[in-house]
C-alpha cells in the first residue's frame, strides 16, 4: 500500500509527466537502459561513431513513437485492435507473395519509403486482439474462446513460420499466449496445452530448417564444431566468463574489441557487456530490467478495464522473454535464436515495436478514469 | 450483455487476475534467479578458465632469436662475428600493385627469376599483412638507391638481421666449420623451442660441436592479436640470451702461415701445445670459403667444390688416414728402451736389406748401400729401416700395438671437433677379427717402419708428438680454450681433457729419443739437416716418407690423377724448443715425394712463425681475457 502512496504523491509532485501522459519511472528505467545500451553499443561497434549516431536516431524516432502512443486512450487502442490486427495478417500474406528476400529469409516489405517486417507489427496486434476478445466476451474465457483465441495467435505465428522467422513467429505466440494466460486460462487448459506441445516436439524437429536444427545441436554440444556453428556460443562464453566480478573495463573487452566475438553489436552484445563490466555491471542491467517488468505488471495491476489489464500485463511479459531469451542464448542456457537485447541491441524495427509497446503502457497508466 | 456480466462481477475478476500476476511476477523473478546463477557460475566459478581462453585468443608468443656467439682466436682475434645484413621484405596487402612494385623494385636493387619465385612460394604461406621476404643481403648501394625511393613504395619494408661472417673464410674454415639453415634433420635433434626464430644451426667445425654454448637461448614477446592473428601490440618481452662467446686455443697467424707454407700442396698440417692439448694450427689444404654456406650454397658452386679433385670440403687433418712411414720410428724407439735394448748397445749392421731366416724374401732399407753399424739413436737420425726389422723382430707386434696405441694411434682423439678417424694400428687379433686370417711375421717387419695396415690421421700424428715431446704428458687435442659470457662476461675455462700420462720404466727414453730426433735436424747426416738450416732454436723432429700401396689407401681419389697418386705421402713430426717444447706439429703433403724434402721445409716455416714471435706469447691475451 505504501508504494501506492509513493505513485499518489509522484503524481501530484510533477506536471510535465502527466501532462505528457508519461509514466515517470517507467521512463526513467527506459532512459537507463538505452544509456547503458549507448554506451555498450560504442564500445561494441569499435569506438564507432557512426553505428551509435544511427542508433541515437533510431531511438529518438522511437521515443516520439512512444510518446505519440501515450497519447492514445486505451479506449482508441482497443477500437485500432481489430483493423491493426487484419492489416498485419494482410501485409504478412503480402511478405509471403513479394517480399524482399534478406538472409535467406523474406521478412521485408518495402513500402518505397520505409522498409519494415509486418511481423513485428503482429508483436504488439496480436496481444492487442487476444485482449479485446477477452475483454468484449468474458473473463476467465470459456473453452469456445480459447478456442478463438488460439486461432488468433496462431494465424499470424504460422504466416510468420513460413518467412521462416521461428524467433518471431514464437515470441508473436507467446505475447498472445500471455494474455490468455492472464485472463485467467483454467490450470487444466494450461496443462493441456503444454503436454500438446511436448508432444509436437518430435513434429516440429521434423518441419524444422536444417539451420534450425543445426542451432539445436550445437547448443547442445558447441565444442563438437568450436570453428564452425559452436563458434558463436564458445567465444561468447569466453567473453562471459573472462569479465569476472569486476569485468575488463569500458572498451577494455578483448574478446569484443580483438573481434574474437561475432555478431557483438546486435544479438551478442549482452557478452560485450559481461565482459567490460562483470558480474556486478550484469546485476545492476538485471535490476533495470527487472524494474522496467515490474512497473509494467504494476501498472497492469492498477489497470481499469480487462482490455487495459490484459495488454498491459502481455506487454510487459513480451518484454521479459526478449530479455530472457536473449540472455540464455548468449550464456549458453538457450540454442541461439536471432532475438536481441532490448533496448541494447544495435536494430532498427524491433525498436519502434518495442517502445510503442510501452507508449500503450504509459497510456494506461496515465488516462485514468475516475470512479467515485 | 457479456461485458454487462463480468462488470458486475469487477472484484472476482481482479482477483484472478491479481493471482495470475503473482504467478507472471514469480516466474520473471525464477527466471533471472537463474540467469544471475548462471552468469555466477560463468563469471566467479569459471572464470579462470574462461580467463586462459581469452588470453590464449589474444596472446601470441613471437620468438626473438638469440644473437650467436663469436669465435675468437687465442689472441683475440675475430674468426666469426655478427653481421648485421639487410633484408628486404614486402607487406602484400598494403600493396595494391604487386607486379609494378616488383618492377619498380628492379630497377633499383638486383632481382632474379630465383628471388621471385622464392617470394611467391613463401607469399602463399604467409598471411596477407605478414612481411615476405623478396631478397637477402642487400649491398649498401643498394640500400642508398632503396631509401631514397622507399616514400613511393607503400608495402616495401628493410628488415636488419644479423649474418655469420667469418672474415678469415678459407684459412680457419676446416676448424670453424660454418653454419647453416636448420635442416629435417637438424629438427629431429634439437629442442625447437630453443631454435623458435633461429635460422641457423652449426653444421661443421667448432660451429657445431660448440653448438649448445654459441646459440644461447631465444627471448620472446607476448604480442596482443586479434581474430585474423594481426599483432596489434607488444605487451611484454622477455629478452634473447646471447650464445656464449669462444675462444679458441687456436693461432690465426699460426694457422694463416701453415696455409701458406703448405701453398698449393695438398695436405694436412697440425700444431698442437704440448702438455695441453691446445690446439694452435689445423690446416687442411684445399681450403673452402665457409661463408659459402651461411645462406645456402648455391647447387652449381656446391657441385663443384664436390667435384674438385682436390676435395676441398674434405678435413685432411681429422679424416684423411696415412700411413704413417717412419714417423713411427721414435715411438718404437721408447718401446726399444723401455724392453731393456734387445739389441745392445751396438745395434745393428745394415747393409740395405734384410731377409727373414724362414724366407727368401729381402726387405729392403731405404737406402740401398745401408748405414753400416747402427745403434737406436743412428737408426732414428738416419731413419734406418733394418734396424727396425731387427727391433720388431723382439717386440712382437702386439707389442708395437700397445706402444703405438698408448700414444693415441688407432683410436679418436678425442677433439673437440666432429668427424674425426680413428686410423688403425695393427694386431694380430685385429687380423683374426677383421680377415680371419693370421698374422705373418713380415707384416710386423713392415708395421715398424709404419706401412702395411697403418694409418694415422695428421691429427694423431700432432698429438701423439705432443704426447712424446711432454715426456708422456698427454692430453685430447682441444680446438676451444674458455667460453666468455657476453651478458655478464662469465669465464668458463674449456678444461683441457687431461689423459693418464705415457710411463716408461725406463725415463732415459726419453732422451734418448729426444736427442736423436734432435739429431735428424742437427747432426751431419740427418736426413732433415737441410731444413734446420739456420734455424734461431734448436728442435727435433722425424722425417716420414709412406709409400703408396694399395692396402688401406685413400681409395678415393679418382683415375685422373694416377700418376701423381702413385708419389709417396710426405710427413713430418716435431717438436719445439727441444727443452721444453711449446709446440709440436705433423705436417702431411699428399703425394710430396719426401718427407725431408717437401714436409720438414713446411715444418720449419711454421714452427719459425711461432717461435720468431717473443711478443706474443701463447698465455697473454687470455689473461688479459680473463683478467
Amino acid at each position: 500500500m505504501n508504494g501506492r502512496d509513493v505513485w499518489v504523491e509522484r503524481q501530484q509532485a510533477g506536471t510535465v509527466m502527466p501532462m505528457l501522459h508519461l509514466d515517470a519511472q517507467l521512463l526513467l528505467g527506459l532512459l537507463l537502459l538505452c544509456g547503458i545500451g549507448c554506451a555498450i553499443l560504442y564500445s561494441a561497434s569499435g569506438a564507432s561513431d557512426t553505428l551509435l549516431t544511427r542508433q541515437l536516431i533510431r531511438l529518438g524516432i522511437a521515443f516520439v513513437v512512444m510518446l505519440a502512443i501515450a497519447q492514445v486512450p486505451s479506449d482508441v487502442l482497443r477500437r485500432w485492435s481489430l483493423p491493426l490486427y487484419l492489416l498485419g495478417v494482410v501485409l504478412l500474406a503480402l511478405v509471403l507473395v513479394l517480399g524482399d528476400v534478406g538472409k535467406g529469409a523474406q521478412r521485408w516489405l518495402d513500402l518505397g519509403v520505409v522498409r519494415f517486417q509486418p511481423s513485428e507489427i503482429m508483436k504488439l496486434a496480436t496481444p492487442m486482439m487476444v485482449a479485446r476478445y477477452i475483454h468484449e466476451h468474458r473473463m476467465p474465457p470459456t473453452l469456445r474462446d480459447v478456442a478463438v483465441v488460439a486461432v488468433i495467435v496462431l494465424l499470424p505465428a504460422a504466416l510468420i513460420i513460413q518467412q521462416p522467422d521461428l524467433g518471431t513467429a514464437l515470441l508473436v505466440a507467446t505475447a498472445g499466449a500471455f494474455a490468455l494466460f492472464m485472463a485467467g486460462l483454467s490450470w487444466r487448459v494450461i496443462l493441456a496445452l503444454l503436454a500438446a506441445i511436448a508432444a509436437c516436439v518430435p513434429l516440429l524437429w521434423m518441419n524444422m530448417h536444417e539451420y534450425q536444427r543445426q542451432r539445436v545441436l550445437t547448443f547442445l554440444n558447441p565444442e563438437a564444431d568450436p570453428l564452425g556453428a559452436g563458434y558463436h556460443i564458445i567465444q561468447s562464453q569466453i567473453a562471459i566468463g573472462s569479465g569476472g566480478l569486476f569485468g575488463q573495463g569500458w572498451l577494455q573487452g578483448s574478446q569484443a574489441h580483438l573481434r574474437f566475438l561475432p555478431e557483438r553489436s546486435t544479438d551478442f552484445i549482452f557478452a560485450v557487456f559481461a565482459e567490460e563490466f562483470g558480474l556486478l555491471g550484469l546485476l545492476v542491467l538485471l535490476a533495470l530490467y527487472l524494474f522496467v517488468i515490474f512497473r509494467g505488471l504494476r501498472i497492469a495491476l492498477l489497470a481499469q478495464n480487462v482490455y487495459e489489464r490484459l495488454l498491459a500485463a502481455a506487454l510487459s511479459l513480451t518484454f521479459f522473454v526478449y530479455v530472457s531469451v536473449n540472455a540464455g542464448m548468449v550464456s549458453g542456457l538457450l540454442p541461439v535464436v536471432g532475438v536481441p537485447l532490448p533496448l541494447i541491441s544495435y536494430g532498427g524495427t524491433s525498436m519502434v515495436t518495442l517502445m510503442a509497446g510501452f507508449g500503450m503502457l504509459m497510456s494506461i497508466q496515465t488516462h485514468k478514469k475516475m470512479l467515485l | 450483455m457479456g461485458i454487462r456480466d463480468h462488470l458486475d462481477d469487477p472484484l472476482a475478476v481482479r482477483r484472478l487476475f491479481f493471482f495470475r500476476l503473482l504467478w507472471a511476477g514469480a516466474v520473471v523473478l525464477l527466471v533471472f534467479g537463474g540467469l544471475t546463477w548462471r552468469l555466477v557460475h560463468l563469471q566467479v566459478v569459471q572464470h579462470d578458465h574462461f580467463d586462459t581462453l581469452s588470453e590464449d585468443n589474444r596472446i601470441r608468443l613471437r620468438p626473438i632469436p638469440p644473437r650467436r656467439g663469436l669465435i675468437y682466436d687465442r689472441n683475440g682475434a675475430l674468426l666469426a662475428e655478427n653481421l648485421p645484413s639487410y633484408r628486404l621484405d614486402l607487406i602484400p596487402e598494403e600493396i595494391d600493385d604487386l607486379p609494378a612494385t616488383l618492377a619498380a623494385l628492379g630497377r633499383l636493387i638486383a632481382l632474379d627469376e630465383q628471388d621471385i619465385a622464392r617470394f611467391e612460394k613463401a607469399r602463399r604461406q604467409h598471411r596477407q599483412f605478414d612481411p615476405v621476404p623478396l631478397r637477402y643481403q642487400l649491398t649498401p648501394e643498394e640500400l642508398a638507391r632503396f631509401a631514397v625511393e622507399q616514400a613511393h613504395l607503400p608495402g616495401v619494408e628493410i628488415a636488419a638481421t644479423l649474418t655469420r661472417w667469418y672474415p678469415y673464410g678459407p684459412a680457419a674454415a676446416h676448424v670453424i666449420g660454418y653454419v647453416g639453415a636448420i635442416d629435417t634433420d637438424d629438427l629431429k635433434r634439437l629442442d625447437k623451442r630453443d631454435y623458435a626464430g633461429t635460422r641457423h644451426i652449426g653444421k661443421a667445425g667448432v660451429e657445431r660441436w660448440y653448438e649448445d654454448l654459441l646459440h644461447g637461448a631465444p627471448g620472446h614477446e607476448q604480442q596482443e592479436v586479434n581474430v585474423q592473428g594481426r599483432a596489434l601490440r607488444t605487451l611484454a618481452e622477455t629478452p634473447q640470451t646471447p650464445g656464449q662467446d669462444l675462444y679458441l686455443s687456436l693461432d690465426i697467424d699460426l694457422q694463416l702461415a701453415a696455409a701458406q707454407a703448405l701453398g698449393e700442396r695438398r695436405g694436412a698440417v697440425v700444431a698442437i701445445e704440448p702438455g695441453t692439448g691446445e690446439v694452435l694450427a689445423l690446416v687442411s689444404n684445399p681450403a673452402y670459403d665457409n661463408n659459402l654456406f651461411i645462406d645456402g650454397i648455391d647447387s652449381k658452386t656446391y657441385r663443384a667444390l664436390n667435384a674438385d679433385p682436390g676435395r676441398p670440403l674434405f678435413n685432411r687433418a681429422l679424416f684423411g688416414q696415412y700411413p704413417p712411414g717412419s714417423t713411427v720410428k721414435p715411438f718404437l724407439g721408447l718401446a726399444d728402451v723401455d724392453i731393456g735394448r734387445p739389441l745392445g748397445n751396438s745395434g745393428v749392421y745394415c747393409n740395405g736389406g734384410f731377409k727373414l731366416p724362414s724366407a727368401t724374401r729381402i726387405y729392403r732399407d731405404w737406402k740401398r748401400t745401408g748405414h753400416g753399424r747402427t745403434d737406436l739413436t743412428k737408426a732414428i737420425e738416419q731413419s734406418c729401416d733394418v734396424y727396425f726389422y731387427q727391433l720388431s723382430l723382439s717386440l712382437g707386434v702386439d707389442r708395437i700395438h700397445d706402444y703405438l696405441t698408448r700414444f693415441g694411434f688407432g683410436h679418436k682423439t678425442g677433439i673437440d671437433l666432429p668427424g674425426e678417424r680413428a686410423g688403425l694400428v695393427p694386431s694380430k687379433a685385429w687380423k683374426r677379427a677383421t680377415r680371419n686370417e693370421s698374422w705373418y711375421i713380415g707384416e710386423t717387419l713392415i708395421t715398424s717402419i709404419g706401412q702395411g695396415f697403418n694409418l694415422a690421421t695428421p691429427l694423431q700424428l700432432a698429438d701423439a708428438t705432443a704426447t712424446l715431446a711432454a715426456r708422456g704428458v698427454a692430453a685430447a687435442p682441444r680446438v676451444a680454450r674458455a667460453a666468455i659470457s657476453p651478458l655478464d662476461g662469465q669465464y668458463t675455462a674449456l678444461a683441457p681433457a687431461l689423459e693418464p700420462p705415457v710411463t716408461l720404466r725406463e725415463p732415459r727414453g726419453w732422451d734418448i729419443v729426444h736427442g736423436a730426433m734432435h739429431d735428424v735436424l742437427f747432426a751431419p747426416r740427418g736426413t732433415a739437416r737441410a731444413s734446420a738450416a739456420g734455424a734461431a732454436y734448436q728442435y727435433a723432429g722425424k722425417t716420414g716418407t709412406a709409400q703408396v700401396f694399395g692396402l688401406g689407401q685413400d681409395e678415393e681419389y679418382d683415375a685422373e690423377t694416377i700418376a701423381e697418386n702413385l708419389r709417396d705421402h710426405a710427413l713430418f713430426i716435431a717438436f719445439a724448443p727441444l727443452e721444453s717444447p711449446t709446440i709440436a706439429l705433423a705436417v702431411v703433403v699428399e703425394h710430396g715425394g719426401s718427407g725431408s724434402g717437401t714436409a720438414a721445409p713446411i715444418a720449419r716455416q711454421v714452427l719459425d712463425a711461432y717461435l720468431d714471435r717473443p711478443a706474443l706469447g701463447p698465455e697473454q691475451p687470455m689473461q688479459v681475457s680473463a683478467r
